[in-house]
């Protein structure tokens, strides 16, 4: 048993770093899908749903895999902590936008796809 | 530790497109939008250049950022539907009278 | 720090200051006033950014604590007060501060091809007393974090100067706007603190609920926060400045989200005011008591100190009385600075908007 977990933190140890570091390109580049998202959509409300979706995912993917990469205990508990102020705060942000947004009237854009006339198209 | 840099230019190109909404987006709403991912991209590149310059103090800052990101995000949000700071965000509430059709 | 990331990071420095540029552009030219409050914040955001890659992390996390938090509330509190775009300049009024900024700008270029290359060892700064401080800390006040050791101990009047202006700034705006018949004072003697409107539109549900929670969650943990920052001063970036402002979001915060009656039997404006008072009195103390000990003003080395021999020569220095002078004038700036802007903020709010409804 004890060499099981032995050769596991071998495992951990050799594999960390370029996970670690993959996963912080994986979750840089889901941030940056998302705000493609949020220049291209149409509406607010669909830019809104890009945004917040991969801010999250992207924060999180990005915050493990600086866990696996810190040199000691004390960051991970810090990255735990940041990870824990984006969880509550970002969809909180988001809801709140999206409830101002509703309450003052901003409908969004329904239809086929087709009807979008030109200037309405995805750079509007 | 160099390939964290691919991580950071394509969180300072995503930072670029939000700008480039909170400057062109034609609603209020989609400007709040914009700089709230601008903060939460903020706190990321932080704690990513801590890693990068090897000091961890920047996750201090990252955690502050992390807290207080969302409260512009609420006063503009509450100052443009009530248009007063004085008002509190309860059940019985009092909405105003024409309230910003979200231009600006 | 190995080239490739030095080269990384002048990079990055060009990147954000090409941003920033185009942030301060666009706020230069935009006409409504939202906009531009919210493309300060996003200016502080990235200045915050840039000073981190300086390796300037106090400033950064003043920065970052100030814009993200207070400035915007601020603004747009004064935003309150008046329309809600700016005026058009009048194309011929635009030339004298066109040319006043051309003509300072080629000054300070001129100027800058003067300074010393960045992170140069041997520049004025970081030679004669900078180098002393550095070599010095360690026998004298043996803390790690050297900004707070500059900053706390060896120009403590400098910043008991700071501080005292942070206090004036608040009794400024306190004086400014926080008296007179439209102002909070007058608005709660006569009873009313929220602006009433009829309603038109039926709330059946609680819009706010999860607004409501989550910042009663979140609240005090900025509060905990603040005192982390505060005492972790010494050994990482933080110190009074930075937990001060951070102390004052919480209470933006509270304030914003349940309402400025609510905000003020939480944190009364007097206990604001008295609280910023009472902090550079607790600073200025510090001082004084180093007097009466027979020390200079503000050397800590009189606090738990043995005393002066017959020939009146005091011992040698006393890193146990400076750390409770560094941690006692923190306190003092701590209070004082979320005093200050706490009572800024309340005399924004407080303040009945001038503008009719139908101006919006």
């Amino acid at each position: 048993m004890a060499d099981f977990l032995a050769s596991v933190g071998d495992v951990f140890a050799l594999v960390r770093q370029p996970l670690g570091v993959g996963l912080c390109i994986a979750g840089a580049l889901l941030c940056l899908i998302g705000s493609v998202g949020v220049i291209r959509f149409p509406d607010f409300y669909t830019r809104l749903h890009a945004a917040s979706i991969t801010d999250t995912a992207g924060a999180s993917v990005l915050l493990v895999g600086m866990a696996f990469v810190s040199p000691t205990g004390w960051v991970v508990l810090k990255l735990v902590f940041i990870w824990l102020f984006l969880f509550m705060t970002g969809p909180t942000s988001s809801h709140a936008v999206a409830n101002a947004a509703y309450l003052a009237g901003l409908a969004p854009k329904t239809g086929r796809r087709g009807d979008l006339t030109d200037d309405e198209g995805g750079w509007s | 530790m160099n390939l964290l840099v691919v991580a950071v230019v394509a969180l300072v190109v995503s930072l670029t497109l939000l700008l480039v909404r909170t400057l062109m987006g034609p609603t209020l709403y989609d400007r709040v939008l914009a700089l709230n991912a601008f903060g939460t991209k903020t706190v990321l590149i932080l704690a990513l250049i801590g890693f990068l310059v090897g000091r961890p103090d920047f996750l201090d800052i990252a955690i502050l950022y992390a807290l207080i990101n969302f409260v512009s995000t609420i006063a503009i949000l509450k100052f443009f539907r009530y248009r007063s700071f004085q008002v509190g965000l309860s059940r019985k509430v009092r909405s105003g009278g024409e309230p910003g059709r979200g231009e600006g | 720090m190995s080239d490739p990331v030095a080269i990384e990071i002048a990079v990055f420095n060009v990147i954000l200051l090409a941003m920033l540029f185009v942030v301060g552009a666009a706020v230069a030219r935009l006409r409504s006033l939202f906009a531009i409050v919210m493309l300060t914040g996003a200016y502080s955001l990235l200045s915050a950014m840039w000073f981190v890659t300086l390796d300037a992390v106090d400033v950064a996390f003043t920065e970052a604590a100030v814009g993200a938090g207070v400035s915007t509330v601020l603004m747009l509190g004064a935003m309150l007060l008046t329309s809600r775009t700016a005026k058009a300049d009048r194309r011929w009024a635009r030339i004298g501060p066109l040319a006043v900024v051309l003509v300072t700008g080629s000054v300070l270029i001129y100027a800058t091809t003067d300074m010393p290359a960045f992170g140069d060892p041997f520049s004025p700064a970081n030679s004669y007393v900078g180098a002393d401080y550095l070599v010095m800390t360690a026998a004298d006040i043996d803390i790690p974090n050297i900004v707070t050791a500059v900053l706390s101990s060896y120009r403590g009047f400098d910043t008991l100067g700071e501080t005292g202006v942070v206090f004036m700034a608040g009794i400024a705006v306190a004086l400014l706007l926080g008296f007179g018949e439209r102002s909070l004072s007058a608005n709660r003697a006569r009873g009313e603190t929220a602006p009433v409107r009829t309603e038109t539109k039926a709330d059946k549900s609680d819009h706010h609920v999860v607004l409501r929670v989550v910042s009663r969650i979140l609240i005090p943990v900025i509060g905990i926060y603040a005192l982390y920052v505060h005492f972790h001063g010494e050994l990482s970036a933080g110190g009074g400045f930075q937990a001060g402002v951070i102390i004052s979001v919480a209470v933006v915060l509270y304030s914003l989200v349940f309402g400025i009656a609510a905000a003020l039997d939480a944190v009364p404006v007097a206990f604001a005011r008295g609280l910023a008072a009472f902090g550079v009195i607790l600073y200025a103390g510090v001082g004084f008591y180093a007097l009466t000990q027979g020390y200079n003003f503000l050397d800590y080395d009189a606090i738990l100190s043995h005393g002066a021999d017959a020939a009146g020569h005091h011992g040698d220095t006393n890193t146990h009385g400076q750390h409770i002078g560094i941690i006692l004038i923190e306190l003092g700036v701590l209070f004082a600075v979320a005093g200050s802007i706490t009572t800024i903020y309340y005399a924004f709010a407080g303040r009945a908007p001038e503008i009719r409804d139908e101006d919006w």
